[in-house]
């Protein structure tokens, strides 16, 4: 990247150092973090929306709806979450493929699974065998984060599911004494008062959802955890100019640092929203604001 | 071959005894149910290890992270923020690394390099880590009149701690504790995927159910399966700590017993 790394093995510890930061394979390791962020910017919403799904769901006065919304919730969170990632990332790609087999080769003869094989016709291929690379990787990034959003999303129903009972019932009474509808009082009343309640479990989830994104590396995409037991690997002067021993320690203790920082980080930035969310709750916490306020 | 066969063969697989080569094509259902129950028996030896040793270092971290003096409460919070800060995959991967660069140095160290012990000290810190902040929490929830009272009678020091404190601080914590432990045999399965060597195929329950679903191409098998197994477990644990739960609550009124309830939070 500098120009006075051009021949490594003359530079002083300092520059060589700096020169083998900035080696093109680092760079991927960086981006990799980019890679996490991208991950959590997406999957936060989108648990979030499966969430909310789910937890209408279990309320729902439906029976069926209701048994769906809440065995999806128990079984996602009675099973080590590293399983269903394994589970959803080849029963998701199976699922997809096997839906464009049936609509794009409605005459094809043989069966889809053939002793261990899964065989759809070429068509039906996700990505088609002849997409370029970007492609795969963003298909599988997909994949991840579909994944992530379905695990995480029956937590989140647990949090909301909560918090939409923990709304007190006189607030839901007097909407209904004005007039409205069952809709109109969940609209206006129980969702916007919901989330201070929702707020602590949703913060832990969020730590939680930050902790779960190393295991990333298990569902094949390129990631930080990737990255480092590629760089950290013994490296000989044959292979690269950068020669040097096992340093995957190292780069493991650095992962290490940038979590702590991050859920630090996290946690503070949550305290402070909690705070503006108690302002005017009728809450022990937002009585105690008042209170010291006055 | 017939299902107990093997059984027979394999069911002891993940400690290295009977057949010595795993199935590698028609693969049946009671191969795969054998197998991975034979894995679970390392997920409940970690799990089991980790729980009973943990639970020591948890009380003394809690009570360090609730004491007066700044060089008991620092360490305390400190071990406390760097394990639950960080994620546990991340510490399994560091801590092998790290061990391996030891047994370079110290050769005596090797042991820790295998999953049977390194995993496991991990495990024990990281469970300690998550319980030293419930019984934390519980520590400083307990009734103010309580621990009046423990001192009105003239007890001081251990015997006030041993029977007032920790026995208030337990059935406090005791619901939360239970999630806890729930959840750590659920970390367990985390431990053949990030760096510990699953050492001539002897792995956890993950480990053989991902063989199978990465032979087979089936992955509608072997996971319904260790979901089975895993909630078997969970049962069990419920099972268990109500029962002690039973026994900490027992001097309450009936009324003011904490019912557990089966309502895992999200801890991890």
């Amino acid at each position: 990247m500098f120009a006075f790394c051009t021949d490594p093995e003359t530079l002083s510890s300092l520059s060589w150092m700096l020169c083998y930061l900035t080696t093109a394979k680092h760079m991927g390791l960086y981006y990799a973090f980019g890679t996490v962020l991208l991950l959590l910017a997406i999957t936060a919403p989108a648990a979030l929306a499966f969430g909310f799904g789910g937890a209408v769901m279990a309320r729902s006065r439906i029976p069926p709806i209701a048994w769906i919304g809440k065995g999806y919730v128990s079984v996602v969170r009675g099973v080590p979450d590293i399983a269903f990632f394994l589970f959803f990332v080849i029963a998701l790609d199976q699922a997809f493929e096997w839906l464009r087999h049936q609509v794009k080769c409605p005459d094809w003869g043989q069966p889809v699974r053939q002793g261990n094989d899964f065989v759809v016709c070429p068509e039906a291929k996700l990505p088609l065998g002849n997409a370029p690379q970007w492609v795969h990787e963003s298909y599988g990034f997909s994949l991840a984060v579909l994944t992530f959003a379905i695990v995480f999303g029956a937590f989140a129903a647990n949090v909301l599911y909560g918090a939409m009972r923990a709304v007190p019932k006189a607030q839901i009474e007097t909407a209904e004494a004005y007039g409205m509808s069952h809709r109109q009082a969940f609209r206006r009343v129980l969702v916007p008062q919901m989330w201070v309640y929702a707020l602590p479990g949703l913060s832990n989830l969020w730590m939680v959802l930050i902790k779960a994104t190393p295991l990333l590396f298990l569902l094949g995409v390129e990631d930080i955890v990737y990255w480092a037991r590629e760089l950290g690997g013994t490296k000989t002067p044959q292979f690269t100019a950068y020669p040097h021993g096992d340093w995957r320690m190292w780069y493991f203790l650095f992962l290490l640092i940038f979590y702590l920082c991050f859920t630090k980080v996290s946690e503070v930035v949550l305290e402070r929203v909690m705070k503006r969310l108690t302002k005017g709750q009728a809450t022990t916490g937002g009585e105690s604001q008042r209170k010291a306020a006055a | 071959m017939s299902c107990w066969e093997t059984v027979a063969d394999y069911a002891f697989r993940s400690l290295g005894y009977g057949e010595r080569l795993l199935p590698r094509s028609d693969f049946t259902l009671c191969q795969q149910v054998t197998l991975i129950g034979s894995g679970m028996i390392w997920n409940v030896y970690f799990g089991f290890v980790a729980l009973i040793s943990g639970f020591f270092l948890a009380t003394a971290v809690a009570l360090g992270k609730a004491s007066r003096h700044f060089w008991l409460r620092k360490p305390a919070e400190w071990f406390v923020f760097v394990f639950r800060g960080s994620p546990l995959f991340i510490q399994f991967f560091f801590a092998y690394f790290l061990f391996l660069s030891l047994k370079g140095q110290v050769p005596f160290l090797g042991a820790f390099t295998s999953a049977w012990l390194g995993a496991a000290v991990v495990l024990f810190f990281n469970t300690a880590a998550y319980s030293a902040e419930i019984f934390y929490g519980a520590l400083r929830s307990i009734p103010k009149g309580d621990v009046e009272a423990a001192d009105a009678y003239g007890l001081t020091g251990w015997s006030r701690f041993r029977r007032v404190v920790w026995p208030t601080m337990l059935r406090l914590a005791w619901p939360a504790y239970t999630n806890e432990a729930i959840f750590l045999f659920h970390a367990t399965t985390l431990v053949f995927f990030s760096g510990f060597p699953a050492s001539q195929q002897k792995g956890d329950a993950l480990y053989y159910a991902s063989y199978f679903a990465d032979k087979t191409f089936n992955p509608f098998v072997p996971y319904p399966i260790l979901a089975g197994y895993f909630i078997l477990v969970t049962l069990t644990i419920i099972g268990v700590f109500g029962l002690v739960n039973r026994r900490l609550n027992r001097h309450l009124p009936q009324d003011r017993k904490t019912r557990m309830v089966f309502r895992p939070q999200v801890i991890r």
